[in-house]
């Protein structure tokens, strides 16, 4: 039945992003990527695709931080240009993308604050997606209690600060568990949010947020392994959705060290291979060694990453439906991060890792 | 001979010529000393220097390594510098310097001083936490060589500076010093033996004149006794000249 009205409201942009989606690196944009010598070799194979000369303008050393800023500007102008032509209620879900970048912006200015620096130079480090009409106002407060309150009156997330904490919250709290307090009620929020919007785009968006609350959940488990953090408050930071939930969130607030961890993900078939001990190079099993449990946890995050890439890649499988956005914002950035990565070899002459991206297509 | 090379401005005596000596016998010793002491401290030199340039090249494999886990770091988290910037309130690595004494030189020597707990432990808690961990370590093993690499670096500068000055020490004794002695010495020695011709014939001059003046003295008392007696001048000469011969004269040394 929403095949019938979809296009009514919103076929147009799903036909851009996925024209967008086109534009991607492919793996041999990749190959011929990689097989730069210098920053200026990149710079050239990159103009011959979607970037464009996006590079043109910039002063002879290019630094990988440049080339990182400039992938994303084009980025957010992409994005920038689908919000503008968006309606209800593709607005409002775009809407929930960006506020996960708020928070961390608003994370930022806490930051700033609590420390009483000059927040204003701040705003520049601000992620670009994450910035909203009023945030230059947040500046403004000079103290945790008055920025509390701006952030509770100017900013969409004030129904996360208002829940999860207090004012004096702010003092007391390592702003990391600030954070991941807000971002959970965040991924909650966007999870009950996709609910209402209904199949198909509920399916789709459910499947790559309880991945992203599992991604949380293991990684705040893990890295909370002899710190300060006591269980309780680990607990607390675990988002309440997720395949994960609810046994294996209890399990992996009691865990102590990865074993348990990997236990509690035994149940989850497709976890089951992200603790795997033996890595796999570049995909052909022949070559197995052992890494150990510090190895594991470094490569977790790779395979996080792969697991998302797959998940994303799958949206755009159906039609339809509103996760095609949220998915290409992902596998975009994902692609940033990949180039930046390669540059990043490329400049400092790490010829050996430099395969250690994730191909997206 | 006195004038062949430097000297110093002295008068020829004996005591002078001890003193000399003296001095001379210290500036050999010095010299010795100071010898050893440059060949010790040039042996510590010579390592020194084999380590720095094992610290220097372990310090490009090593930061190269650090900044890499740092690109890493920026791949999973993304910029955290910030963050990391204004949680840490305490310094967690410190360097101590303490004094190390070689052959009478102090050369400071740094240490690492870490301190196991950390500000922004928390970092990346949600995504990347293994990362930032990581880099962090590996920076800090970076900054241990580094300071490895400053303790050894200011060992040589110093021991560099020092072991000039013990080389210029050892030349000036070696070439200024001792010859000039030497010269000082064989010049007292040469005004001394010279003093010595001079003395000895003075006195035989004045032996010579003495034994003139008791000639003339004896004529002249036979004159006067040849007046008086003549018979007696014939006994007199042979008395006096066995008195000559026999009795010694006081102011002859000889």
């Amino acid at each position: 039945m929403e095949g019938l009205f979809f296009n009514v409201g919103s076929g147009f942009l799903e036909g851009i992003v996925r024209g967008y989606k086109a534009g991607i690196l492919t793996q041999s944009h990749y190959g011929s990527l990689t097989q730069c010598e210098s920053l200026e070799d990149f710079k050239t194979q990159l103009s011959a695709t979607d970037y464009g000369n996006f590079l043109a303008n910039e002063p002879s050393p290019l630094s990988t931080a440049t080339i990182a800023d400039k992938a994303t500007q084009i980025l957010v102008d992409q994005f920038i240009y689908i919000r503008s032509n968006a309606v209800e209620p593709l607005s409002k879900f775009l809407d929930y993308i960006t506020y996960g970048y708020m928070i961390d912006n608003v994370v930022l200015l806490i930051t700033g604050t609590l420390h009483e620096r000059d927040t204003h130079e701040l705003l520049e480090r601000c992620h670009p997606l994450g910035v909203f009409d009023t945030m230059p106002a947040l500046c403004v407060a000079t103290n945790v209690e008055e920025l509390y309150q701006s952030v509770l009156v100017e900013t969409p997330l004030a129904p996360y600060f208002r829940d999860c904490l207090s004012a004096t919250d702010l003092d007391d709290l390592n702003i990391e568990i600030v954070r991941n307090t807000v971002y959970k009620a965040y991924l909650e929020d966007f999870y009950h949010y996709c609910t209402t919007l209904g199949s198909p785009t509920s399916d789709v968006m459910h499947s790559i947020l309880s991945f992203e609350a599992d991604r949380r959940t293991i990684n705040i488990t893990i890295n909370s392994f002899d710190t300060e953090l006591s269980k309780e408050q680990r607990a607390k930071l675990f988002p309440a959705i997720g395949r994960l939930f609810p046994e294996g969130n209890n399990v992996l607030a009691k865990a102590d060290d990865i074993d348990q961890v990997r236990q509690a993900c035994e149940n989850i078939s497709e976890y089951r291979s992200f603790f795997d001990n033996s890595v796999s190079t570049q995909g052909n099993g022949a070559n197995h060694q052992d890494v150990g449990d510090m190895g594991v946890a470094a490569l977790l995050e790779d395979r996080f990453f792969r697991t998302e890439v797959h998940l994303n890649k799958l949206a755009f499988m159906q039609q339809f439906q509103y996760g095609v956005f949220y998915s290409y914002m992902k596998l975009k950035e994902q692609e940033i991060r990949n180039v930046t990565w390669i540059a990043e070899c490329i400049a400092q002459d790490a010829r050996d890792r430099i395969q250690d991206f994730i191909p997206i297509f | 001979m006195s004038g062949a090379g430097a000297r110093e401005n002295v008068f020829a005596t004996r005591m002078a010529l001890t003193n000399t000596k003296l001095r001379l016998k210290g500036a050999q010793t010095g010299h010795s000393l100071l010898a050893r002491k440059r060949d010790a401290l040039t042996t510590r030199f010579r390592a020194i220097l084999k380590k720095v340039d094992e610290a220097k090249r372990k310090m490009g494999r090593v930061m190269q390594l650090a900044s890499f886990s740092m690109a890493e770091v920026t791949y999973t988290t993304g910029d955290i510098s910030y963050l990391v910037q204004e949680q840490a309130k305490l310094a967690t690595f410190r360097v101590k310097a303490k004094q190390e004494n070689v052959s009478g030189i102090l050369l400071p020597a740094f240490e690492v001083d870490r301190v196991s707990g950390s500000d922004f432990n928390l970092t990346g808690l949600g995504r990347g936490g293994q990362q930032v961990l990581r880099a962090k370590e590996v920076y800090a093993k970076a900054i241990e060589t580094l300071v490895e690499l400053a303790s050894l670096q200011t060992a040589f500068t110093i021991l560099d500076e020092v072991i000039r000055a013990t080389n210029r020490r050892v030349n000036a004794i070696e070439h200024v010093v001792i010859p000039r002695l030497d010269n000082t010495i064989k010049y007292i020695l040469s005004e001394l033996d010279e003093m010595d011709r001079e003395e000895f014939f003075r006195l035989k001059k004045v032996q010579e004149k003495k034994k003139r003046d008791a000639a003339s003295a004896a004529e002249l008392k036979a004159l006067q006794d040849g007046e008086e007696a003549l018979p007696e001048p014939v006994e007199e000469p042979t008395e006096v000249t066995t008195d000559l011969l026999s009795s010694k004269d006081e102011d002859v040394i000889f």
